[in-house]
């Protein structure tokens, strides 16, 4: 059902964990649809040093989490502004379509990140 | 993540079992050599008849059904759920129009009382209480005159809960209504008596009970008012047309044999197993519970849930280890819902996530169940440690 890629990265999940002090903080996702997740982002110079994840759901949700800390490390907020679900998908080598819609989430947590990080340092 | 494969655990039997090896042998005499069909008149058709009529004989006696000719032989249970739903509805609706089900059937009958209701029928989906048992005051409120037929599971195969057959046999005889019950999880594993508990129809599936796939049966107590689904050449009195399938009869009515001959022994070893299993499963690891009744449940059935994680990352996590389980996730079912079972039960959708069904079968052993024992606690330690519900003192 998953390809390759996403069991190593639910084996061996990227980037698990909390950031405290975070620069910035998303959460999408509601525990009633058996997904939720938050992502946790530090900034330094406009880029994302450092991203963490915690994930509550199933095994694509878990991945995308993953995939997308991955994606995101290092790149300017813009950059990672422009990471999207289908190519979390895509860097995965594909989901289950019954998956694209309700798990892969990452994307969104990671944004909310960003404008939560955005908002708490605006002028 | 200890990912090394070593002996292939199955504990997802109730989703399907292999054919018991010494009825395979049989089965084939009646694909290569006596292949004949029962209405032919020759000593070929012969052959095979004598062997549909000894096979009805022999599911007959696992049931205690009053004669072989009340066993109509069918493709599996879901066809049997199909015809004694749509075939006493139809026939009877002059008498009636309501049927009365519960909350924890199976997709083969929540599905064509569905399709009842479309056709001008009233279906009511009776409650369960927290453990799955039906809530007889309210089968006894809803049975009315026009009520002619009562669709129960003897036992539920996600949850493993054994339902009042008697007493809900009971109360439906107290009206003219018929009793039909999908026995196809508990039959072969606990015995079942059509007479003593008044069943009108019963299903009975042939893969449950170690026999092969697309056979099955239906129980129809002589007398029962029915129509068939599937019409054509006449067989099986009628009811159900279309030439016998002998050597999947042939290996069932073997299977069924096999699982009453061994029934004692069976499902005492099971039980010990499954309620050391449960107990391994829910003891060393907080926020978990066990789904379904304590005692009144199936020998094969561990049923739990935990807090805080989701059952297809559960499932997942097994299969990497070499375990396959199942679970009523909304992630793992085609739908996107939560088993409607779990909800039934009055669990929140996020706490039906997180379920996790083993279902134990022949050729489980200690082994296996030991094995399950020290793998659970670290699987759900990792899920926990991910996901962000988790309460703080649970970590660490």
């Amino acid at each position: 059902m998953y390809t390759d890629k996403v069991m190593d990265h639910f084996r061996n999940p990227r980037n698990m964990g909390e950031i405290p002090n975070a620069d910035g903080v998303g959460t999408v996702g509601n525990p009633v649809c058996g997904d939720l997740m938050t992502m946790y982002i530090k900034v330094k110079d406009d880029r994302i040093e450092d991203v963490k994840f915690k994930t509550y759901g199933c095994g694509a949700a878990i991945a995308t989490s993953s995939m997308t800390t991955e994606l995101a490390k290092g790149k300017t907020l813009d950059e990672a502004m422009k990471i999207t679900r289908a190519s979390v998908a895509e860097s995965l080598g594909g989901l289950p379509k019954v998956k694209m819609h309700c798990s892969n989430l990452a994307a969104d947590a990671l944004h909310a990140a960003i404008e939560n990080y955005r908002e708490k340092t605006k002028k | 993540m200890n990912s090394q494969k070593t002996r292939r655990i199955c504990m997802d039997y109730s989703a399907g079992k292999p054919v018991d090896p010494r009825i395979v042998d049989e089965m084939l005499t009646y694909m290569k050599s006596s292949f004949g069909n029962p209405s032919s008149l020759h000593t070929l058709g012969q052959e095979a008849k004598k062997a549909l009529e000894n096979s009805r004989e022999h599911v007959a006696k696992l049931v205690n059904a009053e004669e072989p000719e009340t066993i109509i032989f069918t493709s599996g249970a879901t066809e049997s759920n199909n015809l004694a739903i749509k075939g006493v509805a139809n026939r009877n609706k002059n008498q009636g129009t309501k049927i009365l089900t519960s909350t924890v059937e199976h997709m083969s009958v929540v599905n064509p009382c569905k399709l009842m209701t479309r056709k001008g029928f009233q279906v009511v989906f009776l409650p369960v209480d927290n453990f799955g048992i039906l809530d007889l005051e309210k089968l006894e409120t809803e049975l009315d005159d026009n009520t002619t037929l009562v669709s129960i599971v003897y036992a539920n195969g996600e949850i493993g809960t054994i339902q009042p057959i008697k007493e809900i046999s009971k109360i439906v005889h107290k009206k003219k209504a018929y009793l039909h019950v999908d026995a196809t999880a508990a039959c072969g594993q606990i015995p079942i008596d059509v007479q003593d508990k008044s069943i009108d129809l019963l299903t009975i599936s042939s893969n449950d009970m170690y026999g092969p796939r697309g056979s099955g049966a239906l129980y129809l107590k002589k007398g029962t008012k029915i129509e068939s689904v599937i019409q054509g050449g006449g067989q099986e009195r009628g009811l159900r047309s279309g030439t016998e399938n002998i050597a999947g009869i042939v290996g069932f009515a073997k299977a069924a044999e096999i699982a009453g001959n061994e029934m004692p022994h069976e499902s005492e070893r099971m039980t010990k197993l499954r309620d050391d299993l449960i107990k391994g499963l829910i003891d060393p690891i907080p926020n978990a519970y066990l789904n379904g009744h304590p005692t009144q449940r199936l020998p094969d059935n561990a049923s739990v849930r935990y807090s805080f994680i989701e059952g297809e990352s559960i499932l997942l996590s097994l299969d990497i280890m070499g375990v396959y389980a199942s679970s009523g996730s909304a992630c793992a079912a085609k739908t996107l819902q939560p088993s409607h079972v779990l909800l039934a039960l009055g669990l929140q959708p996020e706490e039906a996530h997180g379920s996790l069904m083993l279902t134990l079968g022949r050729d489980s052993t200690k082994k296996d169940v030991d094995k399950l024992k020290s793998i659970m606690p670290g699987i759900v330690k990792r899920l926990r440690d991910m996901s962000p519900l988790t309460p703080k003192e649970l970590k660490s």
